[in-house]
């Protein structure tokens, strides 16, 4: 069926080129996937495309957002680290209100906004910089299972160093034990990292509760923001993190931008990842992008000033399509705990269904199973597991993400053809057939291989 | 609100949709018809002349972007997707 053009897949655009699950440190574990699991396939042009429902790997820019950037792009190209001229000048006044319009959506001074290329970036500064910078005396990194790759990765980098990491699990509702996190902090402890909203299942860390265990202790707290800056109120005062990872294309702003928020008091030190000019208060050498910083700084300040409108819309949204699901399909489980998420992120495991077959029906919609990194392999999600979800469900997860954009029109569509297509696969299903003439799958003795 | 601003800010309002109807995105077009609605309808009771004439100076402003992102767009467009189809 893969081999064919136009058929089941044909309108679905899903790059496939991506990593696996854990990329091996020689980088080699990709080739063992099996290669084209959903047929990569351009969009004619008498093709419809399909309805947008991924806002968790990527959003469409704001057309404010690119109405701020285009004179960037166009007229005033000076390098903002230009001292002796009015290109220069006109830049840098434009890179500095932008760090005035991210630092205000997070409560936090412009002077301790760092423009990176992204929250991997971001990351990798945050865990790594801070790490080695105090690594004569504290050789210790807390995160959690859940958290995104790139954390995870710079974990396992420090862990080559000679670092000692706890990853310490999560509950079954997806959230860490305060106590479990509270008691694995050593005297050699530097840094804890926890994300605050997952980026698959879509849960909502307490990390207000997670900042002032870490203050009391005096560990510093990182917090991977990527997937809640612009969606909930943050105020890094108030959660008392000491470093946050912004991305832009997460929030209706450019991709390739982000930031990282360093606490000025008390100090933060890090090590810089990248040397050179000594930009960015010499911790991220290299010359600012104007059309991009000022694009990340036009998608906060929407971003602050539509909060609560997009909020209360994505919440109206989300209701509707878990509702219509819920009440037409028997056997769906929401993944992750049902209060403290994020409503944007509707993660849903339909039992019984495998999540790549129904991913390739829904060829109407952009969905996908889980995170983006990891949308190539048929591995579960590690995530999913973490939450101690069995691996049948793991496999029949699907992420829906509504965001600014989102319509009723297309809640409906992706709602009603998911119904139809769950039904459809469930009817092929033995397993389904089993199960409802009564017998309990748990109890077969499945042959070994 | 006097009666001359009330109509400045329905001859606004009226100029914005005809605008936002114009983007070839289904998703920004109906996000802009919404969005301008919605602002509309929760501005509606503002009777503080400041604040009128402070919301109609952002709304010219905004009228002006859909006018560019409307004609960016329109450089760019691409297929229908499955809803509008």
């Amino acid at each position: 069926m893969l081999s064919t053009g136009k058929t089941v897949s044909s309108r679905l655009l899903r790059p496939l080129s991506r990593l696996p699950l854990w990329l091996g440190s020689d980088g080699r574990a990709a080739s063992s996937l099996p290669k084209e699991l959903i047929k990569k396939h351009k969009l004619e042009n008498d093709e419809l495309r399909p309805l947008y429902m991924d806002f968790q790997a990527t959003t469409p820019m704001d057309p404010r957002v690119l109405d701020a950037m285009l004179p960037y792009q166009v007229n005033y190209y000076g390098n903002p680290h230009s001292r002796t001229h009015a290109y220069g000048w006109e830049s840098e006044s434009a890179m500095e209100t932008a760090r005035k319009q991210v630092a205000d959506l997070i409560g936090a001074d412009p002077r301790e906004i760092i423009f990176t290329s992204g929250a991997t970036e971001s990351n990798n500064m945050a865990i790594k910089g801070v790490s080695r910078f105090y690594q004569t005396k504290k050789r210790h990194v807390i995160t959690t299972q859940t958290e995104h790759k790139c954390v995870l990765d710079s974990c396992r980098v420090l862990e080559s160093e000679g670092f000692s990491v706890t990853y310490l699990p999560v509950q079954t509702n997806g959230l860490v034990d305060l106590e479990l996190l509270e008691a694995s902090i050593r005297p050699d402890t530097s840094l804890l990292s926890v994300m605050t909203i997952n980026n698959e299942i879509g849960v909502k860390q307490p990390i207000k509760e997670i900042g002032q265990i870490c203050r009391s202790k005096g560990v510093f707290f990182h917090t991977d923001a990527a997937q809640a800056v612009g969606k909930i109120p943050i105020n890094v005062t108030d959660w008392k993190v000491d470093l946050m990872s912004i991305s832009g294309h997460k929030i209706y702003g450019p991709k390739g931008v982000g930031a990282l928020y360093v606490r000025r008091r008390p100090r933060v030190r890090l090590e810089p990842l990248q040397s050179g000019g000594g930009q960015e208060r010499g911790l991220r050498s290299g010359t600012v992008p104007t059309p991009l910083a000022v694009g990340l700084g036009a998608a906060c300040s929407i971003a602050k000033q539509e909060l609560e409108y997009d909020h209360h819309r994505v919440s109206m949204l989300a209701n509707r399509l878990i509702q219509k699901i819920m009440s037409e399909l028997p056997d769906v489980i929401m993944n992750g705990d049902p209060e403290h998420r994020y409503p944007g992120c509707v993660n849903l495991s339909f039992a019984y269904v495998e999540g790549e077959s129904l991913l390739m029906a829904l060829k109407d919609v952009a969905l996908s199973s889980g995170s983006a990194c990891t949308s190539a392999s048929l591995e579960p999600s590690y995530v999913l597991r973490a939450i101690g979800a069995d691996e049948d469900l793991a496999h029949s997860s699907i992420r829906f993400g509504i965001g600014r954009f989102t319509t009723e029109e297309e809640v409906d569509y992706t709602a009603e053809k998911c119904i139809l297509q769950v039904s459809r696969l469930r009817e092929m299903s033995p397993l389904w057939e089993m199960v409802q003439e009564g017998i309990d799958l748990k109890s077969i003795k499945w042959t070994q291989h | 609100m006097a009666a001359s601003t009330r109509a400045q800010a329905i001859s606004l309002y009226k100029m914005m949709l005809t605008e936002s109807k114009k983007f070839p995105s289904y998703n920004y077009r109906t996000y802009a018809l919404r969005r301008v609605r919605d602002a509309f309808r929760a501005n509606r009771k503002v009777e503080d002349p400041k604040t009128v004439e402070r919301l109609m100076e952002e709304g010219h402003q905004t009228l002006a972007l859909i006018q560019r992102q409307v004609t960016v767009g329109k450089m760019f467009s691409t297929q229908k997707n499955v809803v509008e189809g």
